[in-house]
């Protein structure tokens, strides 16, 4: 009896997934596996059956399952795509093919080193930098909505690193800040509690930060959060642009990003 | 698509250099005729149109994602951004054929 | 990391950017069919180019536009590959945007 049958449905889909165990080869390879169609089903059920049904050696991430985690992300017939996003019936009947994230190097099957990423994160301080530090008696940092408003669009990022490997510029040269990292830069530039722009401004208005982006605009495609990243970082070409030609008109003047 | 986007600049900066050709007659009223008479330069203009209108459009159509305006919690419309963009070139164009027209 | 002195070029490819968007279609299809099917006459077009508000809206859809040209096709030529060449495309390019802009300056300032 065909595993499709043994679950009640009489259609299959075949997944052909990248292969990559270092220990046993030096080169990757392509398995095929034919699991059963489920209108509901999406890549990562195809891939957690295939795990737990035809072969246990299959690794990949994954988390929630619901899109907000950020861990599942691989490529589905070469577009990056969160695997508990991307539905079957959408590629039905046609083979799927499932590969790990692009640019980046890969540790086995579906699992990417993401340490690059994470480096980045920590150059751009990814993290609020208040203003003056308070102590807890002295209360709350306090902001208004309209103040949450400027930056939360870019607060959505769930770190899947989608925009990594649609980015052609990162895909050229690792160098690259990327996407996700200069919109959290953003997200706590823009932020009113905020102090650390200055800061941030001597990694992200480098060379390797956003003036290596052409806005071929790929990241914002493929954000599963509509954080448009792509926006962010035009958004940042201005300001480093006015912080450019104040410094240079007003090289006396005061050194502070954030007030323009 | 986005090559496309970035080669149209091979068509601005044709057309710059044919300007910077024509400027190099302007106090020669017949080689300036001349030149914007010829053929070939009218054909490659033909074809270089529709480039620098792709241009247009795509430099555009980005105005919303440069130009960020705040009115309390919400963003002025992108798409208003873009259509007030859209209304000045045309705006823009309709002037320039206007003063033009003076001449003929 | 340090500042980058990026803002300079894409300042100009920006500004080259609205320029071309905004008055090169028009200016196309002036010159490009304006004259040759007699809309302007010969004496109209000898006004015209007589006319100093002319050199300046010349001057400006060369300088900035060729600017744009040049910082776009920098960086096309380094997506393509041309990326080994080092530190001589930025200046081939802007230096040849620049040279462009000299050109325009003595045709139509200086003579």
């Amino acid at each position: 009896m065909a595993a499709s049958e043994a679950k009640g449905t009489d259609k299959t889909v075949v997944l052909e997934v990248f292969r990559y165990r270092p220990e046993e080869e030096e080169e990757p390879t392509f398995q095929r596996y034919e699991v059963p169609y489920f209108e509901d089903w999406v890549v990562l059920d195809a891939l957690n059956h295939i795990k737990d049904e035809i072969d246990g050696t299959l690794t990949f991430r994954w988390s929630c399952r619901m899109g907000v985690c950020g861990s599942c992300g691989m490529m589905v017939n070469g577009d990056p795509k969160l695997t508990c996003a991307a539905f079957i019936r959408d590629y039905h009947p046609a083979t799927i093919r499932v590969e790990p994230l692009n640019y980046f190097p890969v540790i086995r099957d579906l699992v990417i080193n993401m340490e690059d990423f994470l480096e980045k994160l920590t150059e751009v301080k990814a993290w609020l930098v208040p203003q003056e530090e308070k102590p807890v008696s002295e209360g709350e940092y306090r902001q208004t909505p309209a103040e949450l408003a400027q930056y939360k669009q870019f607060s959505m990022c769930i770190n899947c690193m989608l925009c990594y490997s649609a980015c052609p510029v990162y895909g050229q040269d690792s160098d690259f800040i990327g996407p996700a990292a200069i919109a959290l830069a953003q997200r706590y530039n823009l932020d009113s509690r905020d102090g650390a722009t200055e800061e941030r401004a001597e990694v992200i208005f480098s060379h390797e930060g956003i003036w290596e982006c052409t806005f071929v605009g790929d990241c914002t495609r493929v954000c599963p959060k509509n954080v448009d990243p792509a926006g962010a970082i035009q958004q940042a070409k201005v300001s480093a642009t006015k912080d450019w030609y104040h410094s240079v008109l007003v090289p006396w003047g005061k050194r502070d990003v954030k007030s323009r | 698509m986005f090559m496309v986007r970035e080669l149209t600049c091979l068509f601005v900066g044709g057309y710059a250099l044919f300007l910077l050709i024509l400027a190099s007659r302007i106090g020669d009223a017949d080689g300036f005729s001349a030149l914007l008479q010829h053929r070939l330069v009218i054909v490659l203009q033909v074809i270089a149109l529709p480039m620098v209108l792709y241009h247009t459009v795509t430099w555009l159509n980005l105005t919303p994602k440069v130009l960020v305006i705040w009115r309390g919690e919400s963003r002025v419309s992108p798409v208003l951004i873009a259509a007030v963009h859209y209304f000045a070139w045309f705006v823009v164009s309709v002037i320039i054929l206007w003063m033009v027209s003076m001449y003929r | 990391m340090v500042k980058s002195n990026e803002p300079i070029w894409w300042s100009l490819f920006s500004a080259g950017g609205v320029v071309a968007a905004f008055f090169y279609p028009v200016t196309i299809i002036i010159t490009a069919i304006a004259f040759s099917v007699n809309w302007i006459s010969a004496e109209g077009l000898r006004e015209l180019a007589g006319h100093p508000l002319t050199r300046i809206y010349l001057f400006l859809l060369i300088f900035l536009p060729l600017f744009h040209w040049a910082h776009r096709f920098r960086y096309v030529a380094m997506d393509l590959g041309l990326k080994g060449l080092g530190g001589i495309l930025p200046v081939v390019c802007y230096g040849a945007a620049l040279l462009g802009t000299g050109l325009a300056v003595f045709f139509l300032v200086w003579a």
